[in-house]
């Protein structure tokens, strides 16, 4: 067998390779011959063979086989052969790989080897994979090691007592004696991994921090040693740059900072040498800038004094205006923590951040502007502002989502004016209207709804806004919502804030029609589109027929939502013509929805609902009732329409109690429903649960879609599918639609769902389509549930189903816990 | 604590591949082809410190790199170390490279890996910061090449 390549051969073979194919076929061939090299056991040429091993292992290649041969080469006698051993080990072999205990032996020896490199290769080893059980074996070797005399052994001893402890932490008493000494050590490389190894020690247990605090003293010692190296001048073999090892100084700086944390001794002892470094270190290159961030870090960490916290604060402050982009970055991800609790003394520079909002890296100005956000208050609101907006024009589009949250969120907190608000947030739709966040809409439309006096400035500005461009959605929605409302306003010309502009109706009515024809509008904006046109039949005055026609022909379109819309619109007309002025009254203020209660639940006018049992009746003013009392007599009083016809009511655990029963009542005595209801009103059994019940109608449903369904139930042939829907405009609400099929070859007859959900929601169960569950799934039963959810908890349900199959009487309890987030975030 | 150190040059071939952490091969192969693809798209006016890839670490860890000549030096490091005292260890450890090879260039990490692989032994150890002087590092490596050397050293 001829002698196994050099790795230098082998290295230049691959080179030549030029496609992965060939390089693969020549590491395959080479992989081939370095097996039988290993079974023919030939000890001359086994470390070449593992160091080729490794350079193809580095490639990608798999070496596994290797194994075995590397613990051959860590016994061996050879210094050579140890090294690649070991490194083999260290790269192939892992604790997971039951191999590797048999290098515990070895390592054992090793460690008390003549040579001290053999040594070193030993303990490099084991703190870099040693298991748990080698770790407890050999811990007393490691601890020997780090009280010797020898400093090129007792550092690497000092690191690998670190991995020790990681691994089996109970070991760490076992290391204490011998680190008394450990900060006596003239040499720097023993002082380093010293304080690492005090570090991971303070870290991993309170009682040792404790115990360096107040017995070692371990405090003054640091300060002792980091003034060395400040005053010491130039010492030429540990100087960095002018700096005397600021790799040792750093390390001991953050030792400090764990030492001081939360303990005003510690802290007051080192408040003179941070002060010290602070002002003395060279801030020319990057070592004194590391020093200077970390003693910044300390200083803001420790119970320091105040002048000195000004001191930090002011370094970050030149780090801001440092060239070096590194260490902006770092200046601004330190000032970003410090914000909360040293806000003064950041406000000075605010300038200086917000300059780096224009900055070209995109790390750097994704900290300026969130360290800008934190710094608005009410005196600085309309500076920032300025140049929040203008970042947000200039900024790439991953930014614009947050940003434009955040400038709401600024705005609503500091606005010094209504009429800045307004302007504020109708320049970050018109800038950034396609980024804004879907739930912004609604808060929008109830701020503007809230600022009385500003609606006539507020519609003519949002109608000017897309009378050029009317694709960016959130935009439109809001503006299409306001002019639905406050048109009147805007074709008499009313505006006080601005110069008022000449529109007709018909122009207002072209640019609403324009949004429900364009492509680019969603099925969301259309609806809000179709919905302002059907209020402006009341405010309008000549242009209802126009309006009409409008609607009618949205009878028809694809899209259900939209027809569903316009066939109910219809039907004011031509029905209910009478009641449609009051149903598209302007909107009252509207109040946040508090956990006390829904507020815009209940309406004035009793409505029966179209065949299809659904979701979407016209929108109207909504009464904010507070007590049940007012709904009753709200339903009890009214005589124009029937009632909506709800499916079971039932005796409520809470107070609400008489309110229901007579709501029963009323259902039972044959309220003339549309909607067929179940015949008999059965009684909910108390689960823990609070019960559904208020009779009312949620409004204004302008849907999101896109919400998974799920599969609430599925037994026995019965399955019920829960499909859902959210509300734009009242977040609270989620409305389910279920279906329940039956996959059985008998109908189920008499079928009832009922449900119910925790105390801090509201239900609502509208009537089911039908009581009859047809066999073999040729149709389905559907029924809708409005669920409020106030307080945006988990929703989780209980349902209970009853039926009759096959002649006997079914009846099943079951807990829905699936529901998708999107259904209650 | 320093997780992984990768160095890999302008085209992605990995020229030192060390982890402090297990990861199986292939993972080990994704994370550096990940980490290049990460590091390459950096504009050279940009900041040398990077939020990690999705595979290596979570949101605790990041990637500090330099760029010499054709090669990447990237460290991956958890929050316990100072971004800025890392820079400058790379700083330290290729000019301790440059010592032990004289002018080091990229052919010189491809012909000695198991070379530099000792010269970072000396540097780092088990993820942690072992020595930064760097005459104390190329003293150590010199004693141990000569031993090698008196025992006739066969690798090639």
């Amino acid at each position: 067998m001829p002698a196994p390549i050099r790795l230098r051969e082998l290295i230049r073979t691959i080179r030549t390779a030029r496609t992965q194919a060939e390089e693969r076929e020549m590491i395959q061939k080479e992989c081939a011959a370095i097996r039988s090299s290993f079974r023919e056991e030939d000890n001359t040429y086994r470390c070449r063979n593992v160091a080729k091993l490794l350079y193809m292992h580095m490639l990608g290649y798999p070496a596994h086989f290797g194994q075995l041969e590397c613990l051959k080469l860590i016994a061996s006698q050879k210094f050579t052969d140890k090294r690649i051993g070991y490194l083999g080990a260290m790269l192939l072999l892992d604790e997971r790989q039951d191999v590797h205990l048999l290098m515990t032996n070895c390592i054992k020896n090793d460690l008390n080897h003549s040579t001290q490199f053999v040594q070193g290769l030993a303990l490099c080893t084991l703190g870099c994979m040693g298991s748990s059980e080698m770790c407890r074996d050999l811990a007393g070797e490691v601890e020997k090691l780090l009280k010797t005399s020898n400093s090129y052994l007792r550092k690497k001893a000092a690191l690998c007592a670190v991995h020790v402890i990681r691994k089996v932490p109970e070991l760490m008493e076992m290391f204490l004696p011998a680190t008394k000494n450990l900060l006596n050590e003239k040499n720097h490389g023993v002082l380093h991994t010293s304080v690492v190894l005090l570090t991971e020690m303070c870290e991993r247990s309170p009682d040792m921090l404790a115990h360096f605090r107040k017995n070692e003293k371990l405090v003054p010692q640091l300060v002792r040693i980091l003034k060395n190296l400040i005053m010491s001048g130039y010492s030429p073999e540990h100087d960095v740059s002018g700096i005397s090892d600021p790799f040792l100084q750093v390390r001991i700086l953050r030792l400090l900072r764990i030492l001081g944390r939360n303990d005003d001794d510690s802290s007051e002892a080192m408040n003179d040498i941070l002060a010290q470094v602070a002002t003395n270190t060279e801030t020319s290159k990057n070592v004194g800038n590391a020093i200077l961030y970390e003693t910044v870090l300390t200083i803001m960490d420790i119970k320091s004094e105040s002048g000195l916290r000004v001191l930090a604060i002011n370094i970050l402050g030149r780090f801001l205006l440092n060239n070096d982009k590194n260490i902006r970055y770092v200046a601004l991800t330190s000032l970003l923590k410090t914000v909360q609790t040293d806000h003064n003394a950041v406000q000075r520079h605010r300038s200086t951040i917000v300059d780096c909002l224009k900055d070209l890296d995109v790390s750097i100005k994704r900290r300026a502007m969130e360290l800008s956000f934190a710094l608005v208050n009410g005196n600085n609101i309309r500076g920032m502002m300025k140049e929040l907006l203008y970042f947000l024009d200039s900024c790439e589009p991953e930014f614009k989502a947050d940003c434009a949250s955040g400038i709401f969120l600024a705005a609503e907190k500091y606005a010094p004016s209504k009429r800045w608000h307004i302007d504020t947030i109708m320049r970050v739709l018109t800038t950034a209207g396609s980024y804004v966040r879907d739930d912004a809409v609604p808060n929008l439309i109830q701020l503007i709804t809230n600022s009385v006096e500003m609606h006539a400035y507020t519609v003519q500005r949002l109608y000017k806004a897309i009378l050029g461009d009317y694709s960016q959605q959130p935009l439109v929605q809001v503006a299409a919502w306001c002019i639905g409302e406050y048109g009147d306003l805007l074709v008499s010309g009313q505006c006080e804030e601005e110069e008022p502009i000449q529109v007709t109706e018909d122009e207002v009515l072209d640019i609403l029609e324009s949004v429900l024809i364009s492509n680019m509008s969603t099925s969301v904006t259309r609806g809000y589109a179709l919905t302002a046109i059907m209020k402006l039949s009341t405010r309008f005055t000549c242009t209802v027929n126009r309006i009409k026609k409008v609607v009618s022909i949205y009878g028809s379109s694809i899209d259900v939502e939209l027809q569903q819309r316009a066939v109910e619109y219809n039907a004011l007309f031509k029905k209910y013509d009478h009641m449609r002025s009051a149903l598209l009254e302007r909107m009252p203020v509207m109040e946040k929805v508090t956990t006390n209660g829904p507020t815009e639940i209940v309406q004035t006018n009793g409505e029966t609902e179209p065949a299809p049992l659904e979701t979407k009746p016209p929108p109207s003013g909504p009464q904010p009732t507070s007590q049940a009392n007012d709904l009753l007599d709200l339903l009890g009083g009214n005589d124009i329409t029937p009632v909506i016809p709800t499916a079971p009511t039932s005796k409520p655990a809470s107070a609400g109690g008489e309110l229901l029963d007579l709501l029963g009542d009323i259902n039972l005595t044959g309220a003339p429903a549309t909607a067929p209801t179940p015949a008999p009103v059965p009684q909910i059994s108390q689960p823990p649960f609070l019960l559904d019940g208020l009779s009312s109608q949620p409004l204004f449903n302008d849907i999101a879609a896109g919400i998974p369904s799920i599969t609430a139930y599925s037994k026995n042939g019965l399955k019920i599918e829960f499909t859902f829907e959210r509300s734009n405009t009242n977040p609270s609400v989620t409305v389910i639609t279920i279906q329940a099929s039956n996959s059985t070859e008998l109908d189920m007859t008499d079928f009832v769902f009922q449900a119910a959900v925790p105390k801090t929601f509201q239900l609502q169960l509208l009537s089911p389509s039908s009581s009859i569950v047809p066999a073999f799934n040729t149709g389905t039963i559907t029924q809708v549930i409005k669920v409020l959810n106030p307080q945006k908890q988990q929703l989780r349900m209980r349902i209970k189903l009853t039926y009759n199959h096959k002649g006997s009487a079914m009846q099943d309890l079951a807990e829905v816990n699936n529901f998708p987030p999107q259904s209650w975030q | 604590m320093i997780q992984a150190i990768l160095v890999f040059n302008n085209h992605g071939k990995p020229r030192l591949v060390r982890f402090y952490q297990h990861f199986p091969e292939e993972i080990q192969q994704q994370i550096v082809r990940e980490t290049f693809h990460l590091v390459l798209k950096r504009d050279d006016n940009i900041c040398n410190f990077l939020e990690g890839g999705s595979l290596i670490g979570g949101s605790d860890y990041k990637l500090i790199y330099r760029h010499y000549a054709t090669l990447y030096f990237v460290f991956c490091v958890d929050s316990s170390e100072s971004e800025l005292g890392i820079l400058d260890l790379i700083q330290v450890f290729v000019e301790t490279l440059d010592k032990c090879f004289e002018n080091v260039c990229e052919l010189d990490l491809i012909f000695h890996m198991d070379k530099v692989h000792y010269i970072l032994q000396e540097v780092v150890m088990g993820g942690m910061v072992l020595e930064t002087n760097m005459n104390e590092i190329v003293a150590q490596i010199e004693a141990q090449n000569r031993l090698e050397k008196s025992e006739g050293g066969a690798l090639g």
